[in-house]
């Protein structure tokens, strides 16, 4: 079994809300608000809000908020359409929501002004990271630590790990093409869908990738 | 068929035995954070020992802190009838309903704070106080170097001016709030968390029962179980509507047989409970279908059984902290409508987890669309208890609370 030289350390992440004070109530006043609020915010409700409202039809604060506050579908799906996968910085992020709101409002400017039913309410998250103490220097050992992972955990390795790497691809990948260099493995994992998934799901399908290679 | 009942639990399940409901990656994470904070010491502060949803939720949350090795005091504050007939007040003026100001009542409410804080000591870590009724305890900080939190319940976001200025350098005093819903929030100096109220699904009021236990119950109140039960499990409190629940429950019956239970008790803050109850009795007069259970404290595994006995459960609120009975109902997977109030916009997704409603008309027309449609009924009730299951549960209090001392450390160094 294929060893790796610097182990991979799993931790512990989880998320405090702290509610802002940014209350746009159109979507006017929620585009000049995407522009200045802080990266957590952004990143609270699009990566944050990906692991926590999967019942919703949209993933995205800004797209939930489109639909069920301000009746407007069609921004809504381009809104819930915004992969963050594509993204390894916020402030690119940033732009892409700056970017569909306001072609949206230019295209159909009497809904720049129409009051929502309830206000947005902007929050940032606080990340808390403690390292556990669980390392893997093998597959197998890697495997066995994703099945003991929290689901906040497992998202901060596989989908927040981008915003930290500044590449599109996630921890456990990172680490197999690096350590191990199985890049046809790193790519497997890389493809499970987290939009289309529980996370309980996501993580299933990282172990099903794994165990083939865990004897190479 | 037995209907022996349970045997009520002595004692707070330990840590472990959660791990077969939220997975032991849950429990071992929580492990990992309290290590990070072992022997740091914690004080919880309130106004009730029993009754209300703040009560239940330390009464589980502190012997968990203990045993993860946070040392945690609750203490209760004390006070005559007049200073809790004041906080009630408060209360619902912070909600936003009328107030009929007594100039004594200020006094009344900083006499009694006073004395509490001359025979209370607080030299732990972490003070923790809960609600409006104990805020001027923050007082004793002066000269100490830990961290104050002021854990509100309800919803400030409109608050009877007078009332919140009257209060509100109180609250300015604390390191941080927390809030139980962004919307909830009032502009302050000091940050505000966003952590949900919880549920222990292992407590007598939550944990699975025997069909024979719940069908005894029933019984024992004179409950046909062959016929749709609705019910609301709540105080017997105003602002809980149950006079709406009855109109609505006689909007239903016109179309469509059902019994209604409205089951609750009060809580030793509450004065006006009784007033209320004799209000419901009178409305209720005449109609045998109306099952009135003015229920004592500890009645938990009684809820419990009427709670899954229920077809549909409701709650017409017309304000709300947060709603913990929404919780317990959709826990026990049942279909639920509710008053698109307070919290209970996180718990019930419209047309995902329930329904909500805003009027008692809308209420009425959910209650018979729910029962005509059985299959859709279910599934409301099972996607809610998924969502129960990832956010409001007991372990879900005790690791953000945890998150947030873990933060208060950090930021002052």
């Amino acid at each position: 079994m294929k060893q790796a030289q610097d182990p991979f350390q799993f931790v512990t992440a989880s998320y405090l809300v702290c509610i802002g004070h940014d209350r746009p109530t159109t979507l006017r006043d929620l585009s000049q608000s995407i522009a200045r609020v802080s990266d957590a915010s952004i990143f609270c409700h699009t990566f944050h809000s990906l692991s926590t409202y999967h019942y919703t039809s949209y993933s995205s604060d800004f797209a939930q908020w489109a639909m069920a506050a301000c009746n407007e579908q069609e921004l809504a799906e381009r809104l819930g359409a915004i992969d963050v996968r594509q993204f390894v910085a916020i402030e690119d992020l940033r732009s892409a929501l700056l970017h569909t709101i306001d072609s949206y409002l230019h295209a159909q400017p009497r809904s720049s002004d129409r009051p929502a039913f309830e206000p947005f309410f902007f929050s940032e998250t606080r990340e808390i990271t403690l390292p556990l103490e669980m390392r893997a220097s093998n597959l197998a050992e890697l495997s066995e630590g994703i099945g003991r992972l929290s689901l906040q955990s497992l998202h901060y390795h596989f989908v927040n790990s981008r915003l930290r790497l500044h590449l599109r691809t996630n921890d456990f990948s990172h680490w197999i093409e690096k350590e191990l260099d199985f890049p046809e493995l790193a790519a497997r994992i890389a493809r499970v869908d987290f939009y289309t998934n529980t996370l309980q799901g996501v993580r299933d399908g990282i172990l099903e990738c794994i165990r083939p290679w865990i004897n190479r | 068929m037995s209907s022996q009942a349970p045997a009520p639990q002595s004692s707070v399940p330990p840590l472990k035995d959660y791990a077969s409901i939220v997975g032991q990656p849950e429990i071992d994470e929580l492990w990992t954070l309290a290590k990070s904070l072992q022997n740091r010491t914690v004080k919880m502060v309130n106004s009730t020992a029993v009754g209300g949803g703040v009560a239940e939720i330390l009464n589980r949350a502190v012997p968990l802190f203990n045993e993860v090795g946070l040392p945690t005091q609750w203490d209760v504050i004390t006070g005559g009838d007049a200073f809790f007939s004041v906080t009630k007040a408060f209360h619902n003026a912070l909600h936003g309903m009328a107030y009929d100001d007594r100039p004594h009542w200020f006094d009344v409410f900083l006499a009694t704070n006073e004395e509490n804080r001359r025979r209370m000591t607080f030299d732990e870590n972490f003070v923790v106080i809960h609600d409006p009724q104990p805020l001027p305890l923050v007082e004793a900080r002066t000269g100490k170097n830990n961290h104050w939190v002021w854990r509100c319940h309800i919803d400030l976001s409109q608050p009877n001016e007078r009332v919140w200025e009257f209060l509100r350098p109180f609250v300015e005093k604390f390191d941080v709030s927390i809030f139980s819903s962004a919307a909830f929030t009032h502009a302050l100096p000091i940050p505000q968390y966003l952590i949900a109220p919880t549920i222990d699904p292992l407590a007598d009021k939550n944990r699975e029962l025997e069909p024979e236990f719940v069908s005894s119950v029933v019984q024992k109140f004179g409950i046909d179980a062959s016929r749709p039960i609705v019910s609301q499990i709540s105080r017997f409190d105003r602002l809980k509507d149950p006079l709406g629940v009855i109109q609505a429950y006689k909007m239903v019956k016109k179309y469509q047989d059902c019994q209604l239970i409205l089951a609750g008790g009060g809580a030793s803050d509450d004065p006006e409970g009784s007033v209320v109850y004799a209000e419901v009795q009178e409305a209720a007069k005449g109609d045998s279908d109306i099952f009135l259970l003015n229920l004592p404290p500890w009645s938990h595994l009684e809820i419990n059984a009427l709670q899954r006995a229920s077809t549909i459960v409701v709650q017409k609120s017309l304000r709300e902290g947060f709603g913990l009975t929404v919780t317990e109902a959709l826990w026990k997977k049942k279909p639920v409508v509710a008053s698109a109030v307070g919290g209970i916009f996180r718990q019930v997704l419209h047309k995902v987890t329930g329904m909500l409603v805003h009027s008692v008309e809308g209420c009425a027309y959910q209650i018979r669309y729910l029962l005509s449609n059985p299959a859709l009924a279910k599934r409301l009730g099972e996607t809610g208890h998924e969502h129960v299951k990832e956010n409001f549960l007991i372990t879900h209090t005790l690791k953000n609370y945890m998150l947030l001392f873990w933060l208060l450390e950090r930021n002052r160094q």
